[in-house]
């Protein structure tokens, strides 16, 4: 199978490279429900991009949008250049991975793949052959004959790849493809997909409710949470700067310190205590600082720590083995801290008075959505 | 293979979205098109010219005059003679429907005692013989009970004498328990085998015994089969025509047989068209009060 | 599927007497009928040793032979257009939202539920009407096996589509949405996908037109004219002039028949069902 050509031209200028898939102002509403609400979205060629968010979020329906399954209420749905929002299914260059595979249960694996080829009228004996080498590409050789049922759901899994893959298209999409597996066979499928990804080039747009999965395997990922879309940006960018508040729950724990902005350096907690943190939010403006549990620290009460920091007593703690996680009960509310299970490391008893600390280049400052 | 088409694609709209679903709409009601017309044509049609003859006028040569509202075949409905057809048909099917009840509701629950493949096996032989043919089946009767027949030859050698049971409405009762019977089996198993096991055994643990735990827990919690199982089993005996023909004579007359007389011999099509209207109100209200109750599809 | 606890004890026997009398009631009077079809005895009922002679008698009836004919007939054309308009109408209520869906389906439903009395007698009616009717504008028509065909198809059409239904219904819409990401047009993705997961039910509900339409008599007798009796109306006015051996052998024949139809369509059903698979996950 050919690795795709990875620039491409358009008609402003040679090796300019056009997104793979491009979302502008694209709604889904379904009678009152608005299921996608005004997503823009850029999905670059060879990108291995995730859509995360909880269940009803619209990742599914903004995939289905992109495959054909539905149509856009409104919006500007582009791959590589050409319209195609109001394209049916059949006549777009995508293919879909089904979350429950769809493969058809009466052909055999061989036929399943196939299936894409023969519809687009290419001879039997070649589309049979082109499928023997997506089978073998999937590592699957040797099943050609077999039929779905007969077949393992990580072989299933793979059957629907190799048919989707087999008809060379400008993207792939995955409709929770891991959901089903348990957790063995989805760590090595993580790894294979990614695999799979890199030596084919093409763009890889999958569906997830699982954020380390999206984290684990993206180049970069969209968040999205009621219809809409929070943020776009590498796994890291996610995790270490949410822009949102939902975006910092949703992904790892967090705690959030409720405040509002005095100035671009300094926020006023809610039990008053000032801290030094920036943002760039308008003075007064109601925020949150998101501060992770294994970015803080505790200390002994009195001894000062460098940073800006709270005061509190532990409450709770955890043993995780690897780690500990202190639940401290500040005034007002409590945090929760995560310290690493190291040799020779300070043990804080329920009830001590402590201090906890973080560095401000560590933390985020998020609003409400 | 390209995306685009020769003419530019058009940017999703809610025009263009409205107007793919009504292009789907169009669809789906083309396909229900022909089988729409047919019937329409080939059975609603017909059950309103059975409703227009009811409110016609019969001629004395026995003819039909239509038109005009006339109310007399549904003023026949009150007469003592109809009223007597109807209330013997309506007894009859009630007497069916409570025999089949009661032969049927220890067999279904012996079949739910049983293992999942031999009650498999059970409910094939049940339903064997209800997919053979009907009018057979009520033959069989016919043979068997008729005067110096294989049944009244039994009872003579054994000495209890001849038995001469064909032609009354004992022996139309007989077949109407034979032909539907399995209506009255299916339902109360489906019924009866979906009952929490737990429940009983949470009887048993609070000291109730057979008789308490099946009144006040397995009886109860069956209600569902025994309405549909009892339905299911009433509707077609009361409008019951073939089993009465077969082996009830030409006294005590049924609804069924009543109505095809008002055909035949009688000729009075518009009373024999109310009679039609009144049995189908009849069904209906039973199907209705059958899906009221939850029952699912036939 | 849940399993009540089995009392071993009186009771459980007693209930296991009485399942066996109702099987012996459900077959007792088919195994009398096939043994007294083979009884060489003028009188209904009496042994009088074993002959085929009643079979022979069947076979050389004119009128018997020509109604079975008949009865095929129908059977047949009925089947064939109830199967493509109910799978069609199926089709349009399990794929598609439509304004008048719901009364579509109450209408279809109609049929099931009416009791034959009444549709024979509807039917009577509208083709008396009806051949007025053409009569007036100088066609000629009658009452013959194309009348019965009509009145056969008018129920089977239900029938099938209920059986089509089903099988729709359980069938994994995604297949559909694969079909048509993979390329496939819809008439590709009907052939190709649709209809072989589908197929087992247009069977069935092939087999169970046939079967009622075969079994048929009282919409039948009201629809028929001369020359168009189908074997049951006919056996039907012989058992009500009075009751002759032939019968026996044509009972038999008819029971016989029925029971290949069942025994056709367990099969059928038990080998698709084997081989539509589920998918597991491991």
């Amino acid at each position: 199978m050919d690795v795709r050509v990875v620039a491409q031209t358009s008609e402003w200028g040679d090796e300019l490279m056009t997104a793979a898939v491009e979302l502008t102002g694209i709604t889904k509403r379904f009678g009152d429900v608005t299921a996608v609400d005004h997503v823009d979205l850029v999905i670059e060629d060879g990108e291995f991009f995730a859509m995360l968010g909880p269940s009803g979020c619209g990742k599914t329906t903004t995939l289905r949008m992109i495959a054909g399954l539905e149509f856009p209420t409104e919006g500007s749905l582009k791959i590589f250049g050409d319209e195609v929002g109001t394209l049916p299914p059949n006549k777009r260059p995508v293919n879909t991975v089904f979350q429950n595979y769809a493969l058809f249960p009466h052909m055999n694996v061989l036929d399943n793949v196939a299936f894409g080829l023969r519809m687009r009228k290419v001879s039997k004996s070649e589309a049979r052959a082109r499928a023997a080498e997506a089978i073998g590409l999937v590592q699957l050789a040797g099943l050609e004959n077999r039929k779905p049922s007969q077949m393992s759901g990580g072989q299933q899994q793979r059957v629907a790849l190799a048919r989707a893959l087999v008809n060379e298209p400008k993207v792939l999409l995955l409709d929770e493809p891991l959901g089903a597996l348990d957790l063995k066979l989805r760590q090595e499928m993580q790894g294979e997909l990614k695999a799979l990804q890199s030596e084919l080039g093409v763009s890889f747009v999958f569906v997830t409710h699982d954020q380390e999965e999206a984290l684990t395997m993206s180049d970069r990922i969209a968040v999205m949470h009621d219809g809409k879309l929070l943020q776009v940006g590498t796994p890291e960018e996610i995790y270490e700067r949410p822009t949102s508040r939902f975006v910092a729950d949703f992904i790892g724990q967090t705690n959030l310190l409720e405040g509002t902005v005095e100035d671009a350096s300094t926020i006023c907690l809610a039990n008053g205590a000032r801290v030094a943190a920036s943002s760039d939010h308008g003075v007064g403006a109601k925020v949150a600082l998101s501060l992770r549990p294994e970015r803080a620290q505790l200390g002994a009460r009195g001894s000062a720590p460098s940073g800006p920091s709270v005061d509190g007593v532990v409450g709770r703690m955890t043993y995780l083995g690897n780690a500990r996680v202190y639940t401290v009960k500040l005034d007002w509310m409590e945090v929760e801290v995560r310290e690493e299970n190291r040799p020779g490391v300070e043990l804080h008893a329920p009830g001590t008075e402590v201090t906890v600390s973080w560095d401000p280049q560590a933390i985020s400052v998020v609003t409400d959505s | 293979m390209t995306a685009v088409e020769e003419h530019p694609v058009v940017e999703a709209t809610p025009e263009f979205e409205a107007l793919a679903a009504r292009q789907e709409r169009r669809r789906g009601a083309l396909y229900a098109l022909p089988a729409y017309l047919y019937l329409v044509v080939f059975f609603a049609i017909p059950f309103l010219i059975v409703v227009v003859y009811s409110f016609a006028t019969r001629t004395r040569t026995g003819g039909v005059e239509l038109g005009g509202w006339n109310l007399d075949s549904y003023q026949r409905l009150g007469e003592e003679i109809v009223r007597d057809v109807l209330v013997r048909s309506v007894v009859l099917a009630i007497v069916t429907t409570l025999i089949c009840l009661v032969i049927a509701y220890p067999f279904a629950y012996f079949i739910t005692t049983r293992s999942p493949a031999v009650r498999n096996v059970m409910l094939a032989l049940v339903m064997i013989p209800f997919w053979t043919n009907f009018l057979v089946r009520n033959y069989a009767w016919r043979l068997i009970l008729a005067n110096e027949g294989p049944l009244s030859n039994t009872t003579d050698a054994v000495g209890l004498g001849p038995t001469e049971i064909l032609f009354t409405q004992s022996a139309v009762v007989l077949g109407m328990v034979y032909a539907f019977l399995p209506f009255m089996v299916l339902p109360l198993y489906a019924s009866i085998e979906r009952i929490d096991t737990s429940l009983i055994e949470a009887s048993r643990d609070l000291y109730g015994n057979a008789r308490q735990t099946f009144t006040s827990v397995i009886f109860p919690l069956s209600l569902p089969g025994v309405v549909a199982g009892s339905i299911l089993v009433f509707v077609p005996s009361a409008g019951a025509y073939v089993t009465p023909a077969i082996l009830g004579g030409n006294k005590n007359v049924l609804l069924g047989s009543y109505i095809v007389d008002q055909f035949g011999n009688a000729r009075n099509f518009p009373f024999g068209a109310s009679l039609s209207v009144v049995l189908m109100v009849l069904m209906l209200t039973a199907t209705l009060a059958y899906f009221r109750s939850g029952g699912r599809n036939l | 599927m849940t399993t009540i606890a089995r009392p071993r004890n009186l009771g459980s026997r007693l209930l296991g007497l009485q399942a066996a009398l109702v099987y012996a009631f459900f077959y007792l009077p088919i195994l009398v009928l096939v043994i007294f079809s083979f009884s060489d005895d003028r009188l209904v009922g009496r042994w009088g040793g074993f002959t085929l002679g009643w079979y022979e008698a069947f076979w050389n009836d004119q009128e018997l032979t020509d109604s079975l004919w008949v009865s095929l007939q129908v059977a047949a054309s009925s089947t064939v257009i109830s199967v493509v308009l109910g799978t069609l109408a199926a089709f349009s209520l399990e794929r598609f939202r439509f304004r008048g869906q719901r009364v579509f389906d109450a209408l279809l439903y109609l049929p099931i539920i009416i009791p034959d009395v009444t549709m024979g007698i509807m039917m009577l009616i509208f083709f008396s009407e009806g051949i007025d009717l053409l009569d007036s504008v100088g066609i000629e028509a009658s009452k013959g096996i194309g009348t019965v065909t009509l009145s056969h198809i008018a129920f089977n059409i239900s029938f099938v589509s209920v059986v089509v239904r089903a099988r729709l219904s359980g069938m994994d819409t995604n297949l559909e949405e694969a079909a048509m990401d993979l390329y496939a047009t819809r008439w590709q993705t009907f052939w190709r996908v649709t209809f072989p997961q589908i197929l087992p039910g247009i069977i069935g509900g092939a087999l169970l037109a046939i079967t009622l339409s075969l079994d048929d008599v009282v919409v039948t007798q009201f629809s028929a004219g001369p020359g168009a009796t189908t074997l049951p109306v006919r056996v039907f006015s012989l058992i009500r002039k009075g009751v002759t051996p032939i019968i026996n052998a044509v009972s038999v024949v008819m029971l016989v028949a029925s029971l290949l139809l069942v025994v056709v369509s367990l099969i059928v059903g038990g080998l698709r069902s084997s081989s539509t698979p589920v998918a597991n996950d491991d």
